[in-house]
């Protein structure tokens, strides 16, 4: 050790150090694989790389001279280092493209192994009905299909010799005087919703109604209404054409029209029909001279439903005082909102369960 | 209600407007536009000619004639006719070349039977005038020659058709829809009922009223001496026909063409067929009647009759009798006019099935003061247009009725309607419509009583329905307007005619709701499971037949064979009420298979109908004048069937599809038991399931479902024979629970569970027993046996082989440990794993496999 000059460590040399520096950029450059680059910082980076080990010996020198060897080592460690990280990730990307194109797959594949089902259109339309009417406020009320008479005619003010209480309308059950029908209407609900509940009542009733047509395009002996109740202190016809006017907006949007019409109505007085703006003709085949509309029947106008103030008689029959309380009814048909609503044409599609018809309604309407 | 505008224009001064202009004002009245016809507008040059001159054509299958007829122009055309009605001289309807007939038909000239043809001679029907078409028209000899037929003969015009509501059987007459359009257009309304028939001295032919509840008035007037020979004029014809009536005889059409403008039925009897005193009453059991249908009617004691010494001989209101009915021979004629009861009409067309223009206006209410008008009016046409001498007299039977009258607060039409009407405008509407109304209250209004041909008016319900407030005014309404009782009623009226599109458009502060109930949360959520499930909803009507019982093989005894039954089916091959949802369900799947969906599954939520044990066979029909007792009440709910809400779900095929990644599943029983399992999850319930045997399900295959010890239903494949008997795919599979009990076992909301935050120890266990033991009856052992510190256990193999014996099944799962305050020892975890084991040795016999 004794002829051991510091100043002449060998590997500290400026032209060594370079050296070193080219041999691993070049051995780094060269690497041709992640794993050929794995190899090339063992031997040009790692602990006992030449740079290493030249950077060990900085120690041996005199304090005057470290400073500057120091840096020389550094800015050359820093450099290979440098290098590898730029061929890694060049590598890598390398290899990821390579692997990630390989693993590639045909998207367009099918994959229907479980296929969804649906809801029918004409409950979703209920539901989506209620929830606009619970939404103002009204809470949903209910009640049986299979009816007391009472219930279904003669609270509703339908007079014992009313043609819709014959057999020719109404299905009776076990016999035409057994006082049991299959309800005609969803009104017998506000009967039983007055009976049953405080005043004020606000109440939305959409649900199965029966009357004995033969099933055809237009008709079907199994359809379905909504109710609307409100019976409060100072309800008035303005009110009842307002809720109306909402319903058909969220039914159909801003641009549908209505017209209000003087009807009649045994439970209603005054009664009224909110009819729609044809959604085929538009209206157009009522003005003589243009073509015919099957759908609206050339009228340019579609029957929604029915609907009046609640007749005092009514709110007699089920002990609200007259003098107090007013209210409005109405009653709209669903399978007419769907055809009006979704273009659906036949009603005879709404009854017969076939899924073609029913599975692109899916969850909601 | 057919409108021909050109009757309404002779007794209302309308302004110069379109049919449809008067048809969307008579719609805004509450008199609904069905349709327009138009006729005539099309018609073009047909002229009046003279027949000149006729050569009889031989040679021909039919009678040919080729004429020279005179038109007014240059020369005279050679038409070419094959009707033999006419003669030289005669005047006739004649198309000219380039001419259109009714419909849009050209009329050329053109060569026909060897002869040119220029143009062509009309009957009624090609001018679209009538159904007459036997041969040609010809017309009164003074006719002119050239003259425009479609202005001479009013072929152009427009026929409204209203829907009339059954409240205002006034406006079945050209005079109601008169009126209305009158107020609709502010225009001078002439009332072809304003005649004044003469005071009479004598009574015409003797007649009584002897049940006051069937007629309130009763009129006969006589002619004699008519012509049975003289023909309807052309105008009246043309005016039934487009009003939608046939023309039959002279006689009958002015009955008719009465009823019609004024809307008061009369009826034609032949003098010299009656016998005696005509006494109104009703039927006494065991009457019979032929009516004019030549059909013998058995009478109801609940019938109106018209009847005279020999008995029953009209039906009031709705039919007359054959053997009095006017001939073609009658010459004396007596016409009756009444009143008759709108409720014994109504009851009576129904009960013999009579549907008549005469019934259906009686049933609506016609206007009491008009039989001695019509009566009046009848007999002046028949002796105008049929040659009769009317005979003086008049037979007037009447019940003294009296008039219903109404008070209302001014305001309340305002009050109604939500926007305020001035007071002279609620008077003026009011007069409008033919009311009286005079200021003031009138207490009396609200006693009443009833008057005797059954209308109530006034009594309790009158004291109920008053509405009384400041400036009073009192109402009677006019005789056409029986429909005005109440005080809405009239503010109807008011509210109409100032038209219903201005009332405002409000809408009401309704006070805060609750939203849905928890069990219509539930019905939306279990659709929408089932639905993402891979099922879809069907509505199927509730009908059933007593076949389907069979084929579901249910047993004598079974419950679901007691259903209700309806009086009058629409197919008598369903006449029951399903007591189960399966019917329907399983037919929309063989539907759908039939059209090439092998894959299905489909749900149906809806009540099934199940009548009480001991009810009563009614349910009583109550009385309105007031709310009823509970125990009313309680008695209709008694007789109605129980309605309890089910879901039931069928599939079939695969349920999950087999495809380019390999092979599919079939639906099976355990699809149906999952969804059960499934519903029940929506109620945040868990059910337990365990084996039954019950149709229409395969005895091996069947689950019952349990929530707690309450039966909810059953699910899992159905019987072979079951399957068989429908047309089902094999193996089709199908569930059926009670939402209703579901509904009302739901537990309250979910409570929080405690997230251990501690590491899971998991231990598996494989354990043999017996083959018939459940599953679930193994499982249940295992929870119990390892306590608290089991956090979930799975059933993740179900092996049976030599190895372990047999006979007998070995079943592996894992168990997942976990403690709430502590990462669990070795020890503890296989100690709790050892009391699980225990457990299902001691209860099911299980033996850890490999022990």
């Amino acid at each position: 050790m004794s002829d051991y000059d510091p100043v002449e460590v060998t590997p500290l040399h400026a032209d060594e150090v370079s050296r070193m520096e080219a041999d691993a950029i070049a051995a780094i450059k060269a690497a041709d694989g992640l794993d050929a680059l794995k190899q090339a910082r063992l031997a040009h980076a790692g602990d006992r790389s030449p740079i290493a080990l030249a950077n060990r010996e900085i120690g041996a020198l005199p304090p005057a001279a470290r400073a500057e060897a120091g840096r020389r080592v550094g800015a050359a460690r820093k450099a290979i280092n440098e290098a590898l990280a730029a061929r890694q990730a060049e590598l890598e990307a390398e290899r990821d493209a390579r692997v990630l194109v390989e693993e590639t797959v045909d998207v367009t594949l099918p994959w229907d192994r479980r296929p969804r089902g649906a809801r029918h259109p004409l409950t979703t339309l209920q539901e989506r009905i209620a929830d606009a009417f619970i939404a103002m406020g009204y809470e949903m009320a209910e009640g049986p299909d299979l009816e007391g008479e009472w219930f279904n005619f003669d609270a509703l003010n339908i007079a014992k010799d009313h043609p819709a209480r014959s057999d020719h309308d109404t299905f009776f059950v076990g016999s035409t005087d057994s006082g049991m029908v299959l309800r005609t209407q969803t009104s017998p609900v506000q009967i039983r919703a007055l009976l049953q509940r405080e005043l004020p009542v606000y109440v939305i009733s959409p649900g199965k109604t029966f009357r004995t047509d033969e099933l055809d395009a237009t008709h079907t002996p199994v359809f379905h209404q909504t109710e609307g109740l409100a019976v409060d202190e100072g309800l008035t016809m303005a009110h009842l054409k307002g809720t109306l006017d909402r319903f058909a907006e969220v039914m159909f949007g801003k641009g549908i029209t209505t017209r209000f019409r003087p009807n009649y109505f045994p439970f209603t007085e005054p009664s009224a029909e909110m009819d729609l703006k044809c959604f085929v003709c538009r209206g157009a085949s009522a003005v003589p001279g243009n073509p015919p509309c099957r759908t609206c029947k050339s009228e340019g106008w579609i029957e929604w439903g029915g609907c009046g103030m609640v007749n005092p008689r009514v709110l007699v029959a089920c002990g609200v005082d007259p003098s107090r309380y007013s209210g409005f009814a109405f009653g709209m048909g669903i399978e007419r909102t769907l055809m009006f609503r979704h273009n659906a044409e036949d009603m005879r599609d709404m009854v017969e369960g076939d899924v073609r018809f029913t599975l692109p309604f899916g969850m909601e309407i | 209600m057919k409108v021909p505008l050109s009757w309404l224009r002779e007794y209302v001064d309308l302004p110069a407007v379109t049919a449809h202009e008067v048809a969307d004002k008579l719609t805004a009245a509450g008199l609904k536009l069905e349709s327009i016809t138009s006729h005539g507008h099309d018609v073009k040059n047909v002229v009046v000619g003279e027949v000149l001159e006729v050569e009889e054509l031989t040679g021909f299958k039919k009678p040919i004639r080729h004429c020279r007829v005179e038109t007014g122009e240059a020369t005279p055309r050679m038409i070419v006719c094959g009707a033999t009605n006419f003669a030289a001289g005669d005047r006739v309807p004649v198309v000219l070349p380039g001419g259109v007939l009714p419909g849009g038909f050209e009329v050329g000239a053109r060569k026909t039977y060897g002869r040119m043809s220029e143009g062509m001679i009309c009957s009624e029907r090609e001018l679209g005038l009538g159904d007459d078409h036997n041969g040609i028209m010809v017309l009164p000899p003074d006719t002119p020659i050239g003259a425009d037929v479609v202005e001479l003969l009013g072929l152009r015009d427009d026929v409204i058709e209203l829907e009339i509501t059954p409240d205002i059987g006034y406006a079945l007459s050209i005079r109601g829809v008169a009126r209305e359009a009158a107020i609709a257009f502010g225009a001078a309304f002439h009332d072809p009922a304003d005649v004044v028939p003469p005071a009479e001295d004598g009574t015409s032919w003797p007649a009584s009223i002897a049940d006051p509840t069937a007629c309130d008035r009763f009129v006969l007037r006589e002619v004699r001496g008519f012509d049975p020979d003289a023909q309807s004029p052309l105008w009246m014809r043309v005016r039934l026909t487009r009003a939608g009536m046939r023309p039959v005889s002279l006689a009958v059409d002015i009955t008719n063409y009465l009823m019609l403008e004024l809307g008061q039925p009369l009826h034609a009897f032949d003098r010299a067929k009656l016998t005696g005193e005509i006494v109104v009453r009703r039927a006494v059991a065991g009457e019979r009647l032929e009516t004019l249908d030549h059909v013998v009617r058995e009478l109801d004691p609940d019938d109106i009759l018209i009847t005279d010494q020999t008995g029953p001989i009209s039906i009031a209101g709705t039919m007359g009798g054959l053997a009095t009915e006017i001939s073609g021979a009658s010459t004396d004629i007596v016409i009756e006019a009444a009143h008759f009861s709108a409720t014994g009409t109504s009851r009576a067309s129904r009960r013999h099935g009579l549907v008549s223009e005469a019934s259906k206006r009686f049933e609506r209410g016609v206007d009491r003061e008009l039989p001695l008008v019509a009566s009046w009016r009848a007999v002046q046409l028949l002796a105008e247009l049929g040659g009769a001498s009317v005979q003086p007299g008049v037979t007037h039977a009447q019940v003294e009725v009296s008039p219903a009258r109404i008070a209302i607060p001014a305001g309340h039409p305002g009050a109604v309607a939500g926007m305020p009407y001035a007071k002279e405008t609620v008077v003026a509407r009011l007069e409008q419509v033919g009311c009286v109304v005079t200021p003031g209250d009138d207490p009396a209004v609200r006693q009443g009583g009833v008057d005797p041909t059954g209308v109530v008016t006034g009594g309790a319900l009158a004291a109920r329905l008053a509405v009384t407030g400041d400036d009073m005014i009192t109402v009677t309404p006019p005789s056409w307007r029986p429909d005005l009782t109440d005080p809405n009623d009239l503010a109807e009226e008011v509210i109409r005619l100032e038209g219903y599109e201005r009332l405002p458009s409000v809408l009401p502060a309704a006070p805060a709701g609750a939203g849905l109930t928890e069990g219509q949360r539930l019905r939306r959520r279990v659709g929408r499971a089932l639905a993402e499930a891979g099922h879809v909803e069907v509505l199927s009507y509730p009908f059933i037949s007593p076949d389907d019982f069979d084929r579901l093989l249910l047993p004598a005894e079974d419950a679901r064979r007691h259903a209700m039954r309806l009086a009058n089916p629409l197919s008598e091959d369903e006449p029951l009420m399903r007591t189960t949802l399966l019917p329907g369900l399983l037919k929309t799947l063989v539907r759908n298979v039939g059209r090439g969906f092998a894959d299905v599954a489909l749900f149906e939520t809806g009540p099934v109908y199940r009548p009480r044990e001991g009810a009563p066979e009614v349910a009583p029909v109550l009385g309105v004048e007031r709310r009823p007792t509970a125990e009313e009440l309680a008695s209709i709910e008694a007789a109605l069937p129980d309605q309890p809400l089910r879901v039931a779900v069928v599939l079939a095929g695969e349920f999950e599809r087999s495809g380019w990644w390999g092979g599919g599943r079939a639906a099976s029983w355990a699809d149906a038991v999952q969804a059960a399992r499934l519903v029940a999850a929506e109620a945040r319930l868990e059910l337990s399931i365990s084996a039954d045997q019950h149709e229409p399900w395969h005895p091996g295959r069947c689950a019952a479902l349990y929530v707690g010890d309450t039966l909810v239903g059953h699910a899992g494949e159905l019987h072979p024979r079951v399957i068989e008997a429908y047309g089902l795919p094999a193996r089709t599979a199908a569930m059926e629970l009670e939402l209703s009990r579901l509904e009302s076992a739901m537990p309250g909301p979910v409570q929080t569970p405690a997230v251990s935050a501690y590491p899971v120890a998991t231990q598996d266990v494989a354990l043999i027993v017996p083959d018939f033991t459940p599953v679930a009856d193994v499982e249940a052992a295992l929870r119990d046996g390892a306590g608290e510190l089991l956090e979930s256990i799975r059933l993740f193999d179900v092996y049976a082989g030599e190895q372990v014996g047999e006979g007998n099944k070995s079943l592996a799962y894992t168990m997942r440990f976990r403690a709430a305050d502590r990462t669990l020892t070795v020890e503890e975890t296989t100690a709790a794993r050892d009391a699980a084991v225990a457990m299902a040795a001691d209860r099911v016999g299980a033996q850890l496999r490999g022990a």
